[in-house]
């Protein structure tokens, strides 16, 4: 009885404050205030992570293992990979938002002879990507510190062009309106391959969900979405010219199901299950869960700090 | 004597009514040339650098100019026209900024200097326009020296106050309701219309007193 207590005694005393302290010991190796926000670099354990503007509990943040900087942490950055079982070999690919530089590093790692072009407004964070984040660069990665829509508007003047373009400039925070807008999703298709894809990490969880929605599906027609569990965000999947299948059906599934084989050990590698990419994807062919007449954004109308406020 | 008085009190509140609205309008459009010039040069800080030095240099001038032409035959109706002015000239940031920003844009490398020339061609003129405003209204509205700082200051308080509200307003409100080009369109028309009003005030005034005078020698 007596050691049944102390035992219990033990393990209130001893065992719960630990345990307390292994969820919370994070540190804080680094942190600035850059010019458009405050970059925070915590450790915690193995897992080394970028945050912006700390207090908010939807800033969104940008993780990685130390041991192991190719292998993808966030469900999120995840689902963007469902991009390759529709073009499993893009040879061009532009990043909007870099983050720590994780995306970059994974897809290096997963197609080495890609060419990828990182942009990202806050050269703070180009520095801290390098300096904590193992961001590699090098003759096929390319860094340019500038606006998303400035790059994307000079790059259409040039007629470059993508097989895969990331959208991932929306930290939870703060949204670049500009970057929102019909006007600029034009500009993105221009930039597209013929068979280029465009995957953009967005919101699901504001009154900015439907606006959002309409505005791809005015640019580009039906698109695929992937939705995680907690339903907190949700990747949208747009190709140049629409999709003539709704996921899952027709002739592209047997391709789809064909790349995704293809791709399973190299996705394994970087903590990727090809199969449950699968599992999420929807059609807004199938499922269109906003309101016919939503409003678009537009240059002239794009209040989407606002709306995201507002939770619905 | 007690008419006259009061007509003349109304006339100061409208000039306070101006200014309010020309402060007002400062700021709504200065908010919005954020949004106007972000899809051709980004959102970068030095956007806003190249707003706000556009906008403070055209003010600084503007107060220059309105002042000087103040000394000369300083009436409500050149004021109302003032207000008609700047009304026009904000219209071209309706009509022709696509083509303007495009330009700039394809001739100018550097987004710092493009959005420096893209809000000079856009703001400054319009700026330098309502700047004028301020003094003019300190001439029409002080009558003997020793008042002059009491109405600048009160002048000042309108003016800022409207700007404050300009600012807030249209930022929490105006860009989710209505279109950046409408709400330009809308600033316009209603400086005209005050102009314009100011310019009918002034005649209905002027035929009054010259009544007012009239009677006066008759009676004499």
């Amino acid at each position: 009885m007596h050691k049944l207590m102390c035992k219990r005694l033990f393990a209130l005393l001893v065992i719960t404050p630990l345990l307390l302290i292994n969820t919370t010991l994070a540190e804080v190796i680094h942190s600035e205030r850059s010019l458009y926000r405050n970059i925070l670099v915590e450790d915690k354990g193995d897992v080394r992570c970028l945050k912006f503007n700390v207090k908010s509990s939807k800033t969104r943040q940008s993780c990685y293992y130390k041991s192991n900087p190719e292998k993808l942490l966030f469900n999120y950055t995840k689902q963007l990979l469902t991009a390759l079982l529709i073009n499993p070999e893009p040879q061009n690919i532009l990043i909007i938002g870099l983050g720590g530089g994780t995306m970059s590093n994974t897809l290096h790692q997963l197609l080495p002879n890609s060419r990828i072009d990182n942009i990202e407004i806050d050269q703070s964070v180009i520095k801290v990507a390098r300096q904590y984040f193992a961001f590699l660069e090098n003759d096929k990665i390319k860094t340019y510190s500038q606006d998303g829509r400035v790059f994307v508007k000079r790059a259409v003047l040039k007629k470059q062009k993508y097989d895969w373009i990331i959208l991932d400039a929306f930290n939870g925070d703060y949204i670049p309106e500009h970057l929102m807008t019909k006007e600029f999703l034009l500009e993105v298709k221009m930039l597209l391959s013929d068979e280029g894809i465009l995957t953009a990490n967005t919101f699901s969880s504001s009154q900015l969900y439907p606006y959002e929605s309409a505005t791809y599906k005015a640019v580009f027609g039906d698109f695929y979405q992937v939705t995680n569990k907690d339903n907190s965000n949700r990747i949208i999947l747009a190709k140049n010219h629409g999709f003539t299948d709704a996921f899952g059906e027709g002739a592209s599934v047997m391709v789809h199901k064909e790349n995704a084989a293809k791709l399973s050990e190299a996705l394994l590698k970087v903590g990727v299950d090809a199969n449950k990419l699968f599992q999420r994807i929807q059609s807004t062919k199938n499922k269109q869960n906003w309101p016919e007449d939503s409003p678009v954004l537009t240059d002239q109308f794009s209040p989407a700090n606002l709306l995201n406020l507002s939770g619905d | 004597m007690q008419t006259s008085k009061n007509s003349l009190n109304y006339n100061d509140l409208f000039i306070y009514l101006l200014a309010f609205s020309s402060g007002f309008s400062i700021m709504c459009v200065e908010l919005l040339a954020g949004r106007i010039l972000a899809p051709f040069f980004g959102s970068s800080v030095h956007i806003w650098g190249s707003i706000i030095t556009v906008f403070m240099l055209s003010l600084s001038l503007g107060y220059l100019f309105g002042g000087k032409i103040s000394t000369r035959s300083a009436s409500l109706t050149r004021y109302g026209a003032i207000f008609i002015f700047a009304g026009i000239t904000l219209l071209p940031i309706v009509t022709s900024s696509n083509w303007l920003m495009e330009s700039i844009f394809l001739a100018i490398e550097d987004s710092r200097y493009g959005s420096l020339l893209a809000s000079t061609v856009l703001f400054f003129i319009p700026t330098i326009i309502l700047g004028m405003l301020s003094p003019y209204s300190v001439r029409l509205l002080v009558k003997n020296s020793n008042e002059s700082g009491q109405i600048a200051g009160r002048l000042y308080f309108v003016s800022t106050l409207g700007s404050a509200l300009g600012t807030i307003i249209t930022s929490f409100y105006f860009v989710m309701w209505f279109e950046i080009d409408s709400i330009i369109v809308t600033v316009s028309l209603v400086l005209s219309v005050l102009g314009l009003t100011a310019i009918v005030v002034d005649k209905v005034t002027a035929k009054d007193k010259s009544a007012l005078t009239e009677g006066e020698i008759r009676h004499a």
